[in-house]
């Protein structure tokens, strides 16, 4: 098969690319720079009157909102799941297998239902009230769900096997004998540790937080439905403008934002990354 | 790593870690045998939540929708997909551009194609419900599909089809009697990766499916019961969604992970 010949396989799923996933994205793109119509339509003529919204302090809190709370729940995601990827790779390697895969596997099911037991759990009867009042603990219990913080725990319950996944690929690969040079040498266990084990896995880290962060800040159903509605994050800002406030335009330019903090993480965490894998062939 | 690893705080953060992962899915599932229906009392093992799910026409009827949505979307996006696959495989250049384009829908966020797509259709005046939300599970599905597929088409010997062609087999023939048959366990672990992303789908959905209470899909449906509070009934039908996908990734692993037929 000569190399012009495969075009016609490639254009059916490259056309249907095109008409539902480029042209759209164009759209939105465009949308940003027109102006709202009087009665929620879209009046064409460019004005940039909607990115100049998005960064008026109302909604640039929001969006400072959600990276924090984005933020925070790709720290403690990281935490945990490098503690879990480090103790599943210093599991005998027989065992490693098994231990990963039931590591991912809840990741495998319904975002929504993952999200949904955490309502089960933090809910006004739910299982956590009951387990702190059969203990005896008999004062009013702080509310749990629709918090910031179930926000933050339903993130990092739903993206934990990515990181945990992440973060095993470069410590798996890891040459133990590294490890065992550096306490030869008189390091100690934390020591070799922080100094050679910790930077050598950086771009797991990297991959994992960014993964995290990046789900996290775009996230409308976790804040929906662990958050109550008693905040908003970027991604029920821009829902609204879209299904109940039809601004359109500015919906647009949000997103537009919002891909383009994307898109800057992203380059930069690929650029990290390279950039280990750089160092990493330049020392043997 | 085992050499800096004290055994007690290992096997200390994997208990706690998988505690953390396993305990609000198995409440879950627990809760929703539970007879009294109530998180609070256990009274006894019954599989009447079950049963109820089956007389709820709402859940009934957005199953359904989710089954046609799921097939329809992953029988598009498996042809669609493969193809591109084996297309982008045979070339020899490999453009960044393409790659781009192809990555696209695996990373690009819910929300955003969600409401692209939304604009797409409404500024066109297309009519929504079921028809465009394929329309819209075929884009990511077919990316997915793709991806694992190449990955089985990365350690194909190219020449046999060379050889094939060379012995006077026409292109489709080869495609079908030499491609096919190798690429076929990482064409059906695509497909079952498809109908479970397209099963458990819901913003893209939800932007897509148009204010039809007949476009509703199962997602859609547990998304608003979820909004009214905990019921033993959506206990019951997490529970199933939650066994679904599970069983056929595990499954799609399974395929993809056996070697070559015939090596």
């Amino acid at each position: 098969m000569k190399d012009r010949k495969p075009l016609y396989l490639m254009t059916p799923a490259l056309a249907w690319l095109t008409a539902f996933m480029v042209i759209p994205c164009l759209l939105i793109l465009a949308l940003a720079f027109f102006r709202r119509g009087l009665y929620g339509g879209i009046e064409y003529t460019f004005t940039l009157e909607n990115l100049a919204l998005v960064f008026d302090p109302l909604y640039a809190g929001i969006f400072l909102k959600s990276a924090a709370i984005a933020g925070l729940s790709a720290l403690i995601a990281v935490i945990i799941g490098y503690a879990a990827a480090f103790a599943i790779a210093a599991a005998p390697s027989r065992r490693q297998p098994i231990l990963l895969f039931f590591a991912v596997l809840p990741f495998w099911s319904n975002y929504l239902v993952r999200t949904y037991a955490w309502i089960v759990l933090l809910n006004r009867e739910g299982l956590i009230t009951g387990l702190a009042r059969w203990l005896g603990y008999d004062a009013e219990m702080p509310r749990l769900l629709y918090t910031e913080g179930a926000v933050v725990v339903g993130l990092v319950y739903n993206y934990l096997p990515f990181v945990i996944l992440a973060c095993y690929a470069p410590l798996s690969r890891l040459n133990p004998e590294i490890a065992e040079a550096s306490r030869d040498l008189g390091a100690s266990s934390w020591t070799t540790f922080r100094r050679v084990v910790l930077p050598m896995t950086v771009p797991g880290i990297a991959t994992g937080f960014v993964f995290v962060f990046v789900l996290s800040i775009g996230n409308f159903v976790t804040p929906a439905l662990l958050g109550g509605g008693q905040f908003q994050m970027i991604g029920n800002l821009i829902y609204a403008q879209f299904l109940t406030a039809n601004d359109w335009p500015f919906g647009a330019a949000l997103s537009m934002v919002l891909i383009a903090i994307m898109m800057g993480l992203l380059t930069l965490q690929t650029f990290a990354t390279e950039r280990a894998s750089g160092a990493k062939r330049e020392e043997s | 790593m085992a050499s800096l690893a004290n055994p007690r705080l290992m096997l200390a953060i994997l208990a706690a870690v998988f505690a953390f992962l396993y305990v609000p899915i198995s409440v879950l599932v627990a809760l929703s045998f539970n007879d009294g229906g109530l998180p609070t009392a256990w009274t006894g093992f019954s599989t009447r939540w079950y049963g109820e799910l089956l007389h709820n026409r709402d859940i009934m009827s957005a199953a359904f929708n989710t089954l046609v949505v799921a097939v329809v979307s992953t029988v598009l996006a498996t042809i669609l997909g493969s193809l591109l696959a084996i297309g982008v495989e045979i070339r020899r250049r490999k453009g960044r551009f393409l790659e781009t384009i192809i990555f696209a829908p695996m990373i690009i966020p819910d929300i955003v194609l969600a409401i692209a797509l939304l604009s797409f259709f409404s500024l066109l005046n297309v009519t929504m419900g079921l028809h465009t939300v394929i329309l819209s599970h075929v884009v990511f599905n077919l990316a997915f599909v793709c991806s694992v597929v190449r990955a089985r088409l990365k350690t194909f010997d190219w020449s046999i089809v060379e050889a094939s062609t060379d012995l006077g087999a026409s292109t489709p023939v080869t495609l079908v009697r030499i491609v096919l048959p190798v690429m076929l366990p990482a064409v059906i672990a695509g497909a079952l990766l498809a109908f479970t992303l397209s099963v458990d789908e819901f913003i893209i959905a939800f932007f897509t499916a148009g204010a039809g209470r007949d476009s509703i899909t199962l997602p859609m449906q547990i998304f608003a019961m979820i909004r009214f509070g905990v019921t033993p009934e959506i206990n019951a039908l997490a529970t199933i969604v939650m066994a679904v996908s599970v069983i056929a990734l595990t499954l799609s692993q399974r395929l993809n992970r056996g070697g070559l037929p015939g090596q």
